[in-house]
């Protein structure tokens, strides 16, 4: 199908299907555990995936991801629990037989077979009449742009060619899942980012419903409608971009995601809404605009990301939620610069700020005495 | 280091004299005029033009060459079984005993495979009544046997060395079992299957020693022909049809090279 000739699909911008209670679930994971002899790869994981997403598996290596996404495609069979497709259960449909393409991390292209072939693979195996295969291949290399390379051999292609032929390979059996193995891992920057937006588009434009597992938090962050952390075989947490940025509902996500500075403390004052925790570091109360509810003088991190301080050379009026340092380290990185402030206590927090103007005569350097300061409402606390 | 250094390109000299100066000087007298074997007199191809009259030669070489088609076949069918029990099967009862006899055959003096397989024919036949005598029957079972050992190891690190995710990349685009095997697997160790069928045809050419042991009256292979010639005296003749075997053989061997290097290459990242 080419672009033009697809109809266009509209996905609702407003209320997606996973803020609804009343959605039901594409794909539904049941408590599923995994073991490889002694090592649990999965543990207790329960997921629900919904029609239309684009669901981001995120995690370091050996957290579980590939096994829970080589589970989704059949390649292993779980300890226990089970999945269901599209209200149908999984346990017993061998990879055939299931509604379900992968697209590889390594390709996993058929080197003996031509990119044509390649891709018509799947199709003859459902005995589609030739023609018809004929078209539909023709159709999808078309949409990748890989038309006039139809007859080559996976070898005669560059890495990016050979991403495309895969990406058509898992789609022109218009399966209602697919699965994509670290996708854009082999590819170099730039051609990562274009590849980010054409899965994106793809996604919008073909109503399929997406599994990507990845380990790189900032493709996660593009790409996802919404993303499992995981860790240890669990998943931690299960949100949309931003929310597992802004609200990271534990250290390991918080610290996994982009960077943050972390502060130990005590809770001194625990109201309905706001809180107040004590804190070596910072020598000043940290003030929060929720309540934690939690037990008294429980300790607790307070998580806050590097862009959220604001860095001054005058001392601020209120002591609450300020503190004070010298500039250990600077980098300019162009859009932006990164600064590194070393705190009486000997804790270095990581600080970044745009570089609105152009040539500031005063910016920041080394050995500058600062003062940094962030709102009540840019803090999380973690308690675990 | 710039170049080679001359105690190297020594060595490489002597190494090459060694090798084929023996092969260069059976080539060289199988074209000599004089019936004398070790008397030089004149280049001649009529010991080949005698060779292809002699029936008795003539008819060796053609057992020896349907023993060593059938005996290669089977060796790849079952070799390539072999090599992927080997590995695909995970850990199983007997598995060092069959990887042991997988490789046995390469270290095992031939005298005592040719014995251990008399032994078992001749108890065979007093048992089932079959294999009925010795024969070309014999010595194809013979030669499959400690042929599909070299099949098998041939298969088997192909198949380790093979990206496994192919199979899964069929499986999850709708091939059963049975067509990913023909359609995937298949065809990516097929120049492994196919350069074990040349090295086996070669082996099973080559042989003597198991031959003698298990063949019968009125099956002699053509070594065990030109072994018995031999022991009579060199003949010109046999110089003429040892130099055609050798050619034989180099260009099997030099086939089964070739095939498995541009099957590597093709099989690059």
């Amino acid at each position: 199908m080419s672009v033009s000739s697809v109809a266009p699909q509209i996905v609702p911008k407003a209320a997606p299907t996973w803020r609804q209670s009343t959605s039901e679930p594409f794909v539904r994971i049941e408590q599923i555990n995994k073991q490889f002899g002694e090592f649990t790869a999965v543990n207790n994981v329960s997921l629900d995936i919904y029609k239309n997403e684009l669901f981001c598996l995120l995690g370091g290596s050996g957290s579980g991801k590939s096994t829970l996404l080589r589970m989704l495609a059949g390649f292993e069979k779980p300890t226990s629990g089970r999945i269901l497709i599209d209200g149908v259960d999984m346990s017993n449909t061998p990879p055939w037989e299931r509604p379900v393409n992968m697209m590889f991390q390594s390709y996993a292209l058929f080197p003996h077979l031509s990119v044509e072939a390649n891709v018509a693979f799947g199709l003859k195996r459902e005995g589609l009449p030739s023609g018809e295969v004929k078209k539909r291949v023709a159709d999808i290399l078309d949409m990748v742009q890989l038309g006039h390379l139809a007859k080559r051999k996976p070898h005669m292609l560059s890495g990016g060619q050979r991403q495309r032929v895969a990406l058509a390979r898992s789609l022109v059996k218009r399966p209602k899942l697919l699965l994509l193995d670290e996708p854009l891992g082999a590819l170099d920057k730039k051609l990562r980012e274009e590849t980010q937006f054409e899965l994106m588009r793809l996604q919008e434009e073909l109503g399929i419903t997406f599994v990507v597992v990845t380990h790189d938090q900032e493709e996660a962050m593009t790409l996802a409608t919404r993303i499992g952390v995981m860790n240890n075989g669990v998943i931690v947490q299960t949100a949309e971009p931003h929310e597992v940025y802004e609200y990271p509902n534990n250290r390991f996500v918080a610290e996994f995601i982009g960077n943050v500075n972390l502060f130990e403390g005590t809770v001194v004052g625990d109201e309905r809404d706001s809180a107040s925790i004590h804190c070596a570091d910072t020598e000043n109360l940290i003030h929060v605009d929720h309540g934690i509810s939690c037990a008294p003088n429980q300790q607790v991190s307070v998580a806050i990301r590097p862009e959220k301080f604001r860095i001054t050379r005058e001392a601020p009026a209120s002591l609450v939620n300020t503190t004070q340092g010298i500039v250990t380290e600077v980098a300019y990185m162009g859009s932006q610069s990164i600064y590194k402030v070393r705190l009486p206590s000997g804790k270095e927090v990581r600080i970044t700020q745009p570089n609105v103007q152009r040539d500031a005569d005063d910016r920041f350097t080394w050995d500058d005495h600062v003062y940094l300061a962030w709102d009540a409402d840019s803090s999380v606390v973690l308690t675990s | 280091m710039k170049g080679n250094s001359w105690a190297l390109k020594l060595s490489a000299g002597f190494g090459f004299i060694f090798l084929y100066a023996p092969i260069i000087a059976l080539i060289v007298y199988s074209f000599n005029e004089s019936k004398l074997v070790t008397v030089w007199g004149g280049w001649s191809i009529k010991w080949y033009v005698e060779l292809f009259q002699n029936e008795q030669i003539m008819n060796a070489a053609w057992v020896s060459l349907k023993i060593a088609f059938i005996s290669a076949s089977l060796a790849a069918v079952l070799g390539t079984l072999a090599g992927f029990v080997l590995s695909r099967m995970g850990k199983f009862t007997g598995k060092t005993i069959m990887a042991g006899w997988v490789t046995a055959p390469l270290v095992m003096p031939e005298v005592i495979t040719g014995l251990s397989l008399l032994l078992l024919f001749v108890a065979m036949e007093s048992m089932f009544g079959w294999p009925a005598g010795r024969g070309t029957t014999t010595i194809v079972i013979a030669h499959t046997t400690f042929c599909l050992a070299y099949v098998a190891v041939v298969v088997q690190s192909r198949l380790a060395s093979m990206d496994e995710t192919l199979e899964e990349a069929a499986m999850d685009l709708g091939a059963k079992p049975v067509s990913l095997f023909f359609l995937v697997t298949l065809p990516l160790i097929a120049p492994a299957i196919l350069s074990g069928w040349l090295l086996s045809f070669t082996l099973s050419l080559d042989d003597l020693v198991i031959a003698s042991f298990v063949s019968g009256p009125g099956n002699s292979t053509l070594p065990m022909v030109i072994f018995s010639k031999v022991r009579l005296g060199v003949t010109p003749e046999i110089n003429a049809l040892a130099t055609l075997m050798i050619l034989a053989v180099s260009i099997a061997v030099i086939a089964a090279i070739v095939i498995m290097r541009r099957q590597n290459r093709f099989q690059g990242p």
